[in-house]
């Protein structure tokens, strides 16, 4: 599963992208479009900040539910002086983290080693496609029970979510391999370990990237699924006590900050990936299967 | 294709399969381990659990709810998306706002909505649909953004415009991209009413699994993990082969363009 | 029948703007089949579009049987260069062509019998059922004739139709457009940058200049209505008219510097197309 993933499907043949004729205007449209996008973004966030101060003060919405904007600012702002929080980020961000680096690494070996031999390719096929769609939160009884509230818990959780997300892409980046130049390097008499070193490993590495990408948003939904059902510390958790609590205020500025988490982890990966990317021009698409 | 081959590619299909359930079963087959229950028993609860009045009192509560807010969630995304695609200004003013709702991760909705919705099979809908939602809504605004220019204008040159346009161009040619959003919302709404119904619920898969876990019943508790387990499975198939039906145009196109 | 009168076009951007038609004005009959021809990157399109009602001119007017064209009019056909794109992926072959009559609303059996004739006429009879990217770029394109032909357009407007296909797939194609111009009657304004294909095909080739556009002649092509691509491409006065056309054109395209750049641009994309049919 992933929360994210926009995907650049059809890809038009080169060369009929602008149509003769139509050569300057569009270009000096897009230059103009440019300049005003990000204004216009800013003024949506804004008019969803006062959209909810306004809602719960004209009555729409219960106060008691939905606290006016300055409030959950208030609430936000009290938070960040607070050291339970940061410790509470960090315990998230260390099992996130955590966990990504392990399904990572497990997934780009597992991939690699599945994808350059096509006897393991044929064998663990449908394995991999009953194992991948098990939803990692069928296993929350099962951490519970195996460690409680401590942090393999949340590992379990979010390692078994992202492992499959990195192994689907690194298997397909194996898969789309240019077999011109799998047999450049059979004839050349590459070794195998040259041949994953040399071929296989750079015309992957994109997909690895975009595994990663997807990996990381997932790896955060688990992270906060765990310390909100399981009760593992961290932002999850200190939700789950404002909510039981009544502290309307502050579960929404705690919603906000995974928010924000969110919108960064998606950033950095993103730009991250653009930049394996930048090196390799590939065909290369996302999130097909 | 000849016996041979058949006999092959089963081999292939359910061999590693069978070599891991022969392993789990051999392994716990004597296990005196409280937590980890012989493979026997499980399968043995399985049948007890799942095939008598809880199936009507869980098992199919937690699929009404994961498909009406599914369905719903498809139906809002897909409209929005319509919309917010479709109109430049509207997407460049939304865009931020949708980026920050989407990177919410959906759990942390289940508390807030609780205070909406309460404990009901309504909260576990909203959970579900205000969740899984946003792929849906930005893989359509991405598809739609991407529509053709040629086709578009060719549509307009032969006075395909209004409803026709919509259906024939705009959603038809987004749809592998609403299918991908669809595809990733499926998993999130899977996960969504899963821990609705543990965080607060009087029924329901996510509920009962729990309840088990607690009162320490470990098989019957392994046997509904078993159980989730195969409805992601079974949902995934599901989608796939609704999928190649609705988008096997688009896989032959990328197959075309692959191999010129 | 087809006016074009003093039509100008300017792309404006914030900093600067791009006058892609200066002024241009000429009449086209009905049931001629005329040929627009200049160097590459000279705003064909952009015309192209302004007559099929896709883009506003910035000055000037189209008109169509005397009414303003302001929108696409109900009338007329346009088939684009890029047939990969200009066909329904997720049609068949049959619902493509069919798609632009449901409008109509002409009942069934008629609209079966004008989707038959078409995929029949250009040569695609058994190929109802086929996707467009199962076939060929050809056969693509012939689709998207097709549709044209059903849709019983009073004008065709055809933008570099031929310019993505192979040589000889191009000359099949270009016959089939002389025999349908002639067996259905309707005008045809079929755009190119390929000198051989704007003398061979038309009854009048009109030549513009680079960009910002204008008319640079009107030239009358008095071929003989019958024409094959054997003796009509060997015949004296093809080789004449091929070389006055070749002529205008040159001087079009040293009309100014930046027009070089432009050249290049545009025979890398035509090399692309090449490769790619």
């Amino acid at each position: 599963m992933s929360a994210s993933g926009s995907t650049p499907v059809l890809t038009k043949p080169a060369g009929t992208a602008t149509g003769p004729g139509g050569v300057g205007g569009g270009r000096v449209r897009r230059t103009l479009d440019r300049a005003r996008t990000p204004l216009r973004g800013l003024a949506g966030l804004a008019g969803l900040v006062v959209l909810l101060e306004v809602l719960p003060h004209i009555g729409v919405v219960s106060a008691d539910y939905l606290p006016p904007a300055s409030e959950m600012g208030r609430a936000l702002w009290q938070l960040l002086g607070e050291d339970a929080f940061w410790t509470a980020l960090g315990d998230t961000l260390t099992g996130w983290g955590l966990g990504l680096a392990i399904a990572v690494v497990a997934g780009v070996v597992a991939g690699v080693v599945i994808g350059s031999a096509p006897v393991l390719r044929a064998v663990t096929a449908s394995t991999i496609e009953f194992l991948r769609p098990i939803p990692s939160v069928a296993l929350i009884p099962v951490a519970v029970l195996l460690y409680g509230t401590d942090l393999e818990s949340k590992l379990l959780l979010v390692v078994y979510a992202s492992f499959w997300q990195v192994l689907v892409q690194v298997l397909a980046g194996m898969q789309d391999v240019d077999p011109v130049a799998e047999d450049t390097a059979r004839s050349y008499r590459m070794g195998s370990w040259g041949r994953v070193r040399y071929v296989l490993w750079p015309t992957a590495l994109p997909y690895v990237m975009t595994g990663v990408r997807l990996a990381a948003t997932v790896a955060l939904v688990l992270t906060i699924t765990a310390e909100l059902v399981i009760g593992s510390p961290g932002l999850g958790n200190q939700l789950a006590v404002a909510q039981t609590s009544g502290a309307v205020p502050r579960v929404y500025a705690l919603v906000l900050v995974t928010g924000l988490l969110g919108v960064a982890v998606n950033l950095v990966a993103r730009a991250i990936e653009r930049r394996a990317l930048h090196w390799h021009q590939s065909m290369r698409r996302e999130g097909q299967r | 294709m000849t016996v041979l081959t058949l006999a092959r590619r089963t081999g292939l299909v359910l061999g590693l399969p069978a070599v891991l359930f022969a392993i789990w079963w051999f392994a716990t087959a004597g296990s005196t381990d409280f937590y980890v229950p012989p493979l026997s028993t499980i399968l043995g609860k399985f049948g007890e659990v799942w095939t008598g009045e809880r199936l009507l009192s869980d098992v199919v509560p937690s699929l009404v709810r994961l498909l009406t807010g599914y369905l719903l969630a498809v139906a809002v995304g897909v409209g929005l998306g319509l919309v917010v695609g479709m109109h430049r200004g509207v997407r460049d003013v939304l865009e931020p706002v949708l980026e920050l709702f989407r990177a919410i991760p959906p759990p942390v909705l289940v508390p807030v909505i609780m205070l909406f919705a309460g404990i009901g099979d309504t909260m576990k809908v909203i959970v579900i649909v205000s969740g899984c939602m946003w792929p849906i809504l930005l893989n359509t605004v991405e598809g739609v953004r991407a529509v053709d220019e040629v086709l578009s204008d060719t549509c307009r040159s032969y006075g395909i415009t209004g409803p026709s346009r919509l259906w024939h161009l705009v959603l038809r040619s987004a749809s592998p991209q609403i299918v991908t959003g669809m595809r990733q919302a499926l998993s999130i709404a899977i996960i969504l009413m899963v821990i609705s119904e543990m965080f607060a619920a009087s029924n329901g898969l996510g509920f009962t699994i729990v309840q088990f876990q607690r009162s320490f019943a470990i098989p019957e508790m392994w046997s509904g993990v078993l159980l989730l387990g195969l409805l992601g499975f079974a949902l995934s198939l599901l989608f796939r082969v609704a999928e190649n039906r609705v988008l096997a145009w688009y896989h032959g196109l990328r197959r075309a363009q692959r191999n010129p | 029948m087809l006016d074009v009168r003093n039509l100008q076009k300017i792309y404006t951007g914030r900093n600067r703007s791009v006058e892609a038609l200066r002024n241009l004005t000429f009449h086209i009959g009905a049931g001629e089949l005329v040929c627009l021809v200049g160097p590459s990157g000279c705003g064909k399109t952009t015309l192209l579009k302004c007559m099929a009602g896709l883009i506003d001119p910035t000055d000037g007017e189209v008109r169509l049987d005397g009414r303003p064209v302001d929108g696409p009019p109900p009338g007329m056909a346009v088939v684009f260069q890029e047939y990969g794109r200009s066909l329904f992926a997720w049609m068949n072959v049959r619902d493509n062509v069919a798609l632009p009559l449901r409008r109509k609303k002409l009942g069934k059996a008629r609209e079966k019998e004008l989707v038959d004739h078409a995929l029949e006429v250009v040569g695609l009879a058994d190929a109802h059922q086929a996707y467009p990217w199962q076939l060929s770029g050809g056969m693509q394109q012939r689709v998207a004739i097709a549709r044209a032909v059903a849709f019983e357009p009073k004008v065709l407007l055809m933008d570099e139709p031929f310019a993505a296909v192979d040589a000889q797939t191009r000359a099949e194609l270009e016959d089939l457009i002389r025999r349908l111009w002639r067996e259905l009657g309707v005008t045809v304004l079929f755009v190119t940058h390929d000198i051989d294909e704007a003398v061979y095909l038309g009854q009048r080739t009109i030549i513009l200049s680079t960009s910002p556009t204008v008319v640079l002649e009107d030239l009358t092509i008095d071929l003989p209505d019958e024409r094959d691509q054997l003796h009509t491409r060997s015949s004296t006065r093809f080789a004449e008219l091929r070389a006055h056309v070749y002529e205008q054109i040159q001087r079009a395209k040293h009309h100014n510097g930046d027009t070089h750049a432009a050249v290049a641009d545009r025979s890398d994309e035509l090399a692309l197309h090449k490769s790619e049919s």
